[in-house]
């Protein structure tokens, strides 16, 4: 759909985010929903039907209410200091007690208001440096004027929120590394990819916003089926979900030898109910395993009534034949219900399968938990030649491994294992430098081209191996041995 | 093929990319009759190229051989003739992300230099998206209208010759986002601000200077951007290697014969290091930094319009 139309509308069921300055925290948007959000209480109904991005102001009663857009009052030269070394911090200088404070809060005086109070009874203020007298109002502001602003979710959005709040979540890959993946892997319309991760739906929503709905996706995932609890977030419409097909790892190696079939799958617990749940004001998909039965069951074979209903011989009347038999109906429909959900799902297995098979992917793009090298070493058997393929590691040394394999085993070229460093500014005249705190490690790429995999000459394989590396000339003689 | 759709095969006027080895290709353009040279022998379009798979291995005449790959934006980047400093593959990856750009996406651009940003954009926003790009330069606006057109991608934008801080983009009201790259920013917001859609439109400013972040950040401010935010990001790259370091001699405790000290047999060096006595080096695994690498491109301002 063509962007640059009319901004969007919060509407009731969305996956909104609501962002207080650096923070944001993920909900649901549903009628009469406490929400909880930085120190605050409050329901969403007032923001539905407003454009993403406006600012509320949560009133008295909990609700949000937009923000009016307030002339800064002009600040004439105020009274002023020009360093500290008179002012002492004994903790002494603001007059007004909690209490005092509290009952402004309570008396329903806005915030504003309040730090007006907070800076006429400060003894040192005037004292302060402009600067400083700068960076206590922008303190003071940022604890009582409480803004909130509802954002639309977006790759940016969400990867941020991740990052901070639940970074275990996501294998601690931070936002910018997620962004060099998608470019370094080439992601947009049109491709066919192949996405394995462990990052609760992370990538997969980020694969799938630049794929724009256009071409298609096979996730690859362990277990019993994947998680995309993060993917829900993006909002995305119904009709790109079509192209998104889903294949489990336990049958990659069949599929690889040729021994795939979906008679074999084996039996696991119960149906996969699809069922939401709001943790942390987060949804999530709770994961119940699949059922599958080894035969195609037959209909009415398979009827199981309750037997204590069949043993209960009290009172036999006209009604509880009724209730009995629309009983009956009803599992019998139960019945066939599952069994078209089951021939459903063996249907979408083939057909990943089949996706699969042709070996003609377009990208890889590896982002989990489990060592890299298995994963790759299989999976890139379905990439065509010259396609790139990018996998995350939170940690190097699992790469180093995934890199000397990827060369023993050839078809790859360009290989390159990179990080990247991230550092944000605070920019403000005479005041501009790097942000006090900084990320320590957003984790490891491992990237690279395929090529045609020339299989059986073991001879070509060495000299491509060392046509991939630098000129030896270039590296340091004393310490380094070829890999 | 096209930048913005693969193909699986070389066909006459494709732009396909010559893989030497280490970090050594370059671009060319495939024609029948015509030939390549490369330190490996001649290269045969005719024959040795069109009709053959994208990732194929070509023996060249003097018997070295090559790799033929699919062009992407990313490879473009690495080999496109410079008529200006570029932009890389890692600037380009976190402004694509921060702009919040995905097909159907609006997006301007000033200036169009070389074309490395545009090729990434164009790529992205395809195919119902467009690129408006906006160059001072009229040969530079030109070689780009060329090889947009080479690329086959030149319905997906617009180059115009025009000064972006005195004309703008020329257009109004409809952009998703607006990038600009030019010596100073802090004249082209208002340009950008009606460039953009009503509300929500994202901007990225790219100054290797502070002192142009500085200002530009004081311009976003005063027409009214919110979410203001500087940031640098910096491509750390690691060399696989096998090291080996010498086991130094540290002599003998006592005049008995025992080994001391480093010894392969002792619990703390079972596991990975796989000491070899014989020749006295240990040997492990290493991700090596490079001895050179890039320490600043520029800083990047994203904020948006509210």
């Amino acid at each position: 759909a063509m962007e640059g139309g009319p901004s969007a509308r919060i509407r009731e069921g969305d996956c909104a985010v609501l962002k207080r300055d650096e923070v944001f925290k993920a909900v649901s948007v549903l009628r009469r929903r406490k929400i909880i959000f930085e120190k605050q209480w409050f329901y969403l109904d007032n923001a539905i039907g407003h454009i993403y991005g406006t600012t509320f102001e949560v009133t008295s009663g909990g609700n949000l209410q937009p923000k009016q857009e307030v002339e800064e009052t002009t600040t004439e030269t105020k009274e002023a200091g020009t360093d500290n070394r008179n002012i002492v911090d004994d903790g002494k200088s603001q007059k007004l007690t909690h209490d005092d404070i509290k009952a402004l809060k309570d008396k329903g005086i806005k915030g504003q208001e309040i730090v007006q109070q907070l800076i006429e009874n400060s003894t040192t203020f005037r004292d302060k440096t402009e600067f400083a007298q700068d960076k206590y109002i922008k303190k003071k502001k940022k604890k009582y004027e409480a803004v909130i602003t509802i954002v639309k979710p977006s790759t940016r959005i969400l990867s941020t929120m991740y990052y901070a709040r639940e970074p275990g979540k996501i294998n601690h890959l931070r936002y910018d590394t997620l962004a060099q993946m998608l470019t370094l892997g080439n992601i947009h319309a049109g491709n066919k990819m192949i996405v394995m991760e462990t990052c609760a739906g992370l990538v997969l929503g980020a694969v799938m916003e630049r794929m724009g709905g256009y071409g298609s996706i096979i996730q690859m995932y362990p277990g019993g089926g994947p998680v995309r609890a993060a993917t829900s977030c993006f909002g995305f419409p119904k009709p790109f979900f079509d192209s998104l097909h889903e294949f489990p790892l336990s049958k990659v190696q069949s599929l690889l030898s040729g021994t795939f079939t979906t008679e074999t799958l084996p039996a696991e617990s119960e149906e996969n109910a699809l069922v939401e749940e709001e943790s942390n004001g987060m949804t999530e998909e709770k994961q119940t395993s699949l059922q599958e039965t080894e035969e195609e069951p037959t209909t009415e074979a398979a009827l199981e009534i309750n037997p204590t209903e069949e043993q209960d011989a009290m009172d036999i009347n006209a009604e509880d034949v009724e209730f009995k038999e629309n009983k009956e109906k009803e599992n019998k429909e139960n019945v066939r219900e599952k069994q078209m959900k089951q021939w459903e799902r063996r249907k979408k297995l083939l057909e990943a399968a089949a996706l699969l098979r042709e070996k003609n992917a377009d990208g890889l793009i590896v982002a989990s938990k489990f060592h890299p090298t298995p994963l790759l070493l299989s999976l890139l058997e379905f990439v065509a030649p010259s396609r790139p393929f990018v996998v995350y590691c939170q940690y190097k040394e699992p790469l180093l491994e995934c890199y000397t394999k990827l060369r023993e085993r050839g078809g790859v070229i360009n290989l390159k294992l990179s990080e990247t460093w991230l550092r944000n500014y605070q920019v403000l005249p005479d005041r501009s430098h790097p942000k006090l705190t900084m990320s320590g490690g957003g984790g490891y790429l491992l990237s690279g081209i395929t090529v045609v995999l020339d299989k059986g000459k073991s001879d070509s394989g060495n000299s491509e191996a060392l046509k991939m590396e630098e000129p030896s000339s270039k590296r340091c003689k004393l310490q380094d041995l070829p890999c | 093929m096209s930048f913005v759709e693969y193909g699986d095969t070389i066909k006459d006027g494709d732009t396909a990319i010559v893989f030497l080895g280490h970090e050594s290709m370059f671009p060319v353009k495939v024609q029948h009759g015509t030939v390549t040279q490369t330190k490996y022998g001649v290269i045969r379009h005719s024959t040795d190229l069109i009709g053959k798979k994208y990732g194929s291995k070509v023996t060249c005449s003097k018997g070295g051989w090559v790799f033929i790959l699919h062009p992407t934006p990313e490879l473009w980047t690495m080999n496109l003739p410079h008529r200006t400093q570029i932009l890389y593959s890692t600037d380009i990856s976190i402004i694509t992300m921060m702009l919040e750009l995905k097909p159907g996406s609006i997006v301007c651009e000033s200036g169009t230099g070389s074309g490395s940003l545009s090729h990434a954009l164009i790529r992205t926003v395809a195919p119902t998206g467009h690129l408006y790009t906006v160059e001072f330069h009229q040969q530079r606006a030109e070689k780009a209208r060329e090889e947009f057109r080479e690329h086959g991608v030149e319905h997906l934008v617009t180059v115009t010759n025009q000064d972006v801080c005195k004309n703008g983009f020329g257009v109004s009201n409809i952009a998703d986002a607006v990038f600009l790259d030019i010596p100073s920013p802090w004249e082209a917001i208002g340009h950008a601000k009606s460039a953009l859609k009503a509300e929500g439109g994202r901007i990225c400013s790219f100054s290797p200077c502070i002192e142009q972040v500085q200002r530009t950040c004081l311009a976003m401010e005063e027409y009214g951007f919110t979410e203001i935010n500087t940031l640098e990001i910096l491509l750390r790259v690691y060399n696989v290697r096998t090291i080996g370091l010498q086991i130094p001699d540290l002599g003998k405790a006592a005049e008995d014969n025992s080994s001391t000290g480093f010894d392969s047999s002792s619990p703390s060096h079972q596991g990975s290091p796989c000491a070899n006595l014989q020749q006295g080096t240990v040997q492990f695994k290493s991700g090596v930094p490079l001895r050179e690498v890039v320490g600043h491109t520029g800083y990047l301002t994203f904020a948006t319009k509210s």
